[in-house]
């Protein structure tokens, strides 16, 4: 991402210190990780400390400092979920995977987190790829359904 | 389009909007909250436009996406008006068949109607469905009458009118004394009355003033604000702008979850629809009040949703909560007055306002009026939003409108309040729900969340999913919180492993009571809630886990053994072609019996194996039965068996 | 200024407004253990030591005393064997992560703190946010700050900033309760700090 983009970004929220968030936000929503140079440029636009953007940038799980593989993969582990096996999916997920939740594959392929309530609870246990849902899974079809992905 | 200036402006466009609308005029309305989205909603809405086009009905019938009507496990919900006919789980297969029965010769598709699971009874209209017929949706009732995405379908359900008979027939005093009259507790978990609270900053000397709404609907398995936020956002703005008038507010904030898009776009649009239309920005109906609304996501912190933590976000730091020594209400916002309530609670006071203070408190018990709406999920039936009286027993709630447990299996708790709540169990299902009698039970209202557990939910390992949640998600700033939970997580992790020890509850017992009585905010102060209350009712299985290494709902991995049964086992292969580990043993009429060292525990033979069989078991706490010889595993011909 | 009288440990005490409890009571010469406690800086309220029962009219609650201000008429009880356990345990929490520190071993001794209760665990900062709040209030630098959160809340140098300052300043060091400040500013400079900005601060020095 280039100073142009992110100044962009910075003066459309009008500089104002309560955007930092909304800022760093659209700033993940665009280059899809935050950058050193980028919470650098930040810093000096908005006048605050690095250390306070790099706080809210490892206090918050919406960002990531280190760039996400082609697919993100979100396993809810909100109660109702839980109830219903989500740590079986997460358990076969992490086989198939190889990586653990906030890490990615080596390949740049798959991304994995987990999330803490999707708000589908009805379709529990829920896994979302790329903002897909898929749910009322079984440890089978958790593997079946990665498969698809290149 | 022109603003609406005044009162009269407001009437006459939305008498205009009616009389262009024919009440008779068939509308199939879809819902396309997250839920049925999910569930593959989109596709039947396309489906639908296409088929209606195709039959050349497009003039005639009318298609909507709307908000979600709350009965999310059979979704995709589709409701047939002006009939109300309501068909559930609707795939797009099944539109041409609706569009051609139900739209061209008003016949009900008998299938895809509510049919009753043990009385084979069927429900054809919405307000017969059992789900439906025991809530009392006041809030609710409108997602599923209007696209979220149209200000007009609000205006045409009567929509700001309340906004315009506070800001003009009424005074700034007057709508907070209704409000106050109405005992409009807080919904987001508190439970705080909302009028006290609107008071209190409205006393303040200081200024500016802020109103927010709370939209960070944290707590893991509740999505009521979801709902409503995605499907009547209006109904949320309207409430806020009243309660900036009667606060003396000019400014509001819609703090909103980044893992709700679809709540965050509809706010945002519903936002600019009512600037465009005159209902925010200057002069408001040309009553002289002025309010502008601004949406702020939250980046990912379940903190967040703590009011104080939430302020701090929007100051655009690290959520971290302040002390509540000195109220918010008092100092808040860049240390303003400021009153922050929930989503529900801001849908409620469009409702007080038109239909009166004396309306609402006909509903509800003496400490708590007006109604709830609780997420209904985990081991039930009929999982979805559900939105009730308060004094509504748990049972009805769990099996009148639940349906009950699936799968014949039997209730064990209900767990309410979400991270900062408590289990209650089945000796108190008969409690009346409201704020103060789930508190004396051990729980609390909380923002809504109502998760129901069964036999096989193991009560230990629910406070060890919880306060491990509360690990990640804590701020990490005060002691009795990070640390304490910290240790608390340890413990109890290793007493679902098989490796608690004597001393462990009285440790637990410590560490809760250092975090209730000196943490920083209410996270810590609550976080210890779901073990102390599952330790109050369910003492034995914390007693099994650490004398006798047994899990009793067979649930905690490092406790259980899968075992097969050498007299139900039928050797039918599926189980040892299924295990992903290879770790069956057998064959073809040779009984299987299971590799303890390579068994993986993942549950997979227990869930293949054929119901007529129910061959493999799970054990605990006793040692694993002797296999029979060799020779006695050959599964000898059926008549050969007598 | 108005004037305030409280109660603490039965003993009457005038106060300004806008005072702590704990200011208050120091006035006095009463002493309540602390450890985030700094005069320079802004009150904390983080390791929760300062604990006091209050009495405010009916309500009687537990506070920490560097935050509360003091009110009219306000009853405050700086010792109760409830305040004990809550600060024994406080203090074994600490001992999990420094065990050897003597500011930590002298607490120990004075509450009965068991150093073996929990586990030892790896990082030995008690995040008492003294290096934080001194770097970012007296120094202005921020040149080390607090990252993630819950129990995964560390310190962490900002290495640009801390290879300008740190080797000349280091008057946070002897702030640090555990020394755990100063093995993670050594760490950050064999592993983070580049050539070029150490280079640039040696020039600066010169």
């Amino acid at each position: 991402m280039n100073t142009e983009q992110i100044d962009r970004i910075i003066d459309k929220h009008n500089t104002d210190p309560g955007s930092l968030i909304q800022i760093l936000l659209d700033i993940q929503a665009e280059n899809r990780w935050l950058p050193a140079e980028a919470l650098q440029r930040v810093s000096d636009k908005l006048q605050v400390p690095l250390n306070r953007i790099r706080h809210i940038a490892t206090f918050y799980k919406a960002f990531s400092l280190t760039p996400k593989g082609r697919h993100e993969v979100h396993i809810c582990m909100g109660t109702a979920c839980h109830v219903r096996g989500a740590k079986r999916i997460l358990d076969t997920v992490q086989d198939a995977t190889g990586i653990k939740p906030g890490e990615t594959d080596r390949d740049m392929k798959f991304s994995l987190e987990t999330v803490n309530c999707l708000g589908c609870c009805a379709l529990g246990p829920v896994m979302e790829i790329d903002g897909k849902t898929h749910g009322k899974l079984s440890t089978a079809e958790t593997a079946d359904v990665l498969k698809k992905y290149e | 389009m022109t603003r609406l200036n005044s009162p009269d402006a407001l009437e006459r466009f939305r008498q205009n909007l009616l009389s262009g609308r024919d009440p008779d005029k068939p509308c199939i309305s879809i819902c396309v909250g997250a839920g049925c989205i999910a569930s593959g909603a989109g596709d039947v809405v396309a489906a639908f436009r296409e088929e209606i086009q195709k039959q050349k009905l497009t003039a005639a019938v009318d298609t909507k996406g709307t908000g979600c009507p709350g009965f999310c496990e059979r979704g995709p919900v589709v409701v047939i008006y002006p009939e109300e006919i309501c068909y559930l789980q609707v795939t797009p297969a099944d539109v041409p068949e609706i569009v051609s029965l139900t739209i061209r010769q008003k016949k009900v598709v008998e299938r895809l109607v509510y049919t009753d699971p043990v009385s084979g009874e069927k429900a054809v209209h919405e307000s017969d469905i059992p789900f439906y017929r025991h809530q009392k949706r006041n809030i609710l009732c409108n997602n599923i009458r209007i696209d979220s995405k149209s200000i007009d379908d609000y205006l045409a359900i009567g929509g700001y009118s309340a906004l315009s008979k506070a800001l003009c027939r009424m005074s700034d005093t007057q709508v907070l004394a209704e409000v106050k009259k109405a005992n409009l507790r807080g919904r987001g978990g508190g439970g705080f009355p909302a009028g006290k609270k609107w008071e209190g900053s409205r006393n303040a000397p200081e200024t500016p003033k802020y109103v927010i709404v709370n939209a960070d609907e944290g707590d893991p398995g509740a999505f009521m604000d979801r709902a409503l936020l995605e499907g009547n956002p209006h109904a949320v703005l309207e409430g806020l702008i009243i309660g900036g008038y009667a606060v003396g507010a000019n400014e509001g904030y819609v703090y909103v979850r980044q893992e709700y898009p679809l709540a965050v776009e509809n706010i945002i649009l519903a936002i600019r629809q009512a600037e465009e239309y005159g209902l925010l920005g200057k002069n408001i109906l040309g009553s002289g009040f002025d309010f502008i609304v601004k949406v702020h996501k939250g980046a990912g912190a379940f903190v967040c949703g703590e009011s104080t933590a939430l302020m701090t976000a929007l100051e655009g730091r690290a959520g971290e909560p302040r002390p509540k020594y000195i109220r918010s209400n008092i100092k808040g916002l860049w240390n303003k007055p400021t009153v922050l309530n929930n989503v529900e609670t801001w849908a409620n006071v469009p409702l007080i306002i038109n239909k009166g203070a004396d309306w609402f408190t006909q509903i509800g018990t003496n400490g708590s009026k007006g109604t709830k709406i609780f997420s209904l999920v985990g081991k039930i039936n009929n999982t979805g939003l559900v939105e009730v009286p308060m004094g509504i027993t748990l049972r009805d709630i769990i099996y009148k409108i639940g349906g009950g447990i699936p799968g014949g299996k039997k209730f064990k708790a209900v767990q309410t309040g979400g991270p900062s709540g408590g289990c209650i169990p089945e000796a108190q299902l008969d409690l009346a729900v409201d704020f103060d009698a789930l508190a004396k039970a051990g729980s609390m209202m909380g923002s809504g969340g109502m998760i129901v557990m069964d036999e096989e939910t193991c009560m230990v390992d629910v406070a060890r999913y919880f306060i491990n949640f509360l690990t990640d998600e804590s701020c990490g700033k005060c002691l009795p919180c990070r640390e304490g939970l910290r240790q608390m997580h340890k413990i109890l992790t290793n007493i679902t492993q098989g490796k608690g020890k004597e001393g462990d509850i009285e440790t637990l017992e410590q560490l809760s009571e250092a975090a209730v009585e000196a943490s920083l905010c209410a996270l810590g102060k609550s976080a210890p809630n779901p073990f102390l209350s599952t330790l109050r009712y369910f003492r034995h299985e914390y007693d099994a886990h650490i004398k006798e290494k047994r899990c009793p709902a067979l649930y905690c991995k490092d406790l259980i053994a899968f075992y097969i049964d050498p007299a139900k086992c039928r050797a039918c292969m599926t189980c040892l072609k299924k295990c992903p580990v290879q770790a069956i043993d057998g064959g073809k009429k040779k009984i299987h019996i299971i590799n303890q060292d390579k068994c993986t525990k993942c549950g997979t033979c227990i869930e293949v194996c054929p119901s007529r069989f129910s061959a493999v078991r799970k054990i605990s706490g006793e040692p694993m039965p002797a296999p029979i010889p060799e020779e006695q595993r050959l599964l000898l011909k059926a008549s050969e068996e007598q | 200024m108005s004037e305030i009288r409280l109660q603490i440990d039965g003993k009457e005490v005038v106060a300004r407004e806008g005072m702590t409890v704990l200011e208050a009571a120091r006035s006095a010469g009463i002493a309540i253990p602390t450890l985030c406690d700094h005069e320079k800086l802004e009150p904390f309220g983080g390791c929760r030591i300062c604990v006091v029962e209050v009495d405010a009219g009916s309500r009687s609650q537990i506070v920490v005393s560097c935050v509360y201000p003091v009110e009219n008429n306000l009853i405050v009880r700086t010792k109760s064997e409830k305040l004990s356990r809550i600060r024994k345990i406080l203090i074994e929490l600490l001992l999990s992560h420094a065990p050897d520190s003597p500011l930590l071993q002298e607490l120990a001794k004075e509450y009965g703190a068991d150093r073996n209760r929990f586990d030892k665990e790896a990082s030995f900062c008690v995040h008492c946010g003294l290096c934080v709040r001194y770097c970012a209030e007296i120094k202005k630098k921020n040149a080390v700050g607090f990252i993630d959160r819950g129990v995964r809340k560390e310190i962490s140098f900002i290495p640009e900033i801390a290879a300008q300052e740190c080797n000349r300043c280091k008057e946070c060091f002897p702030l640090c309760p555990t020394s755990y400040l100063q093995a993670a500013f050594v760490l950050t400079e064999a592993l983070a700090f580049t050539p070029a900005s150490s280079e640039a601060a040696a020039v600066k020095q010169a």
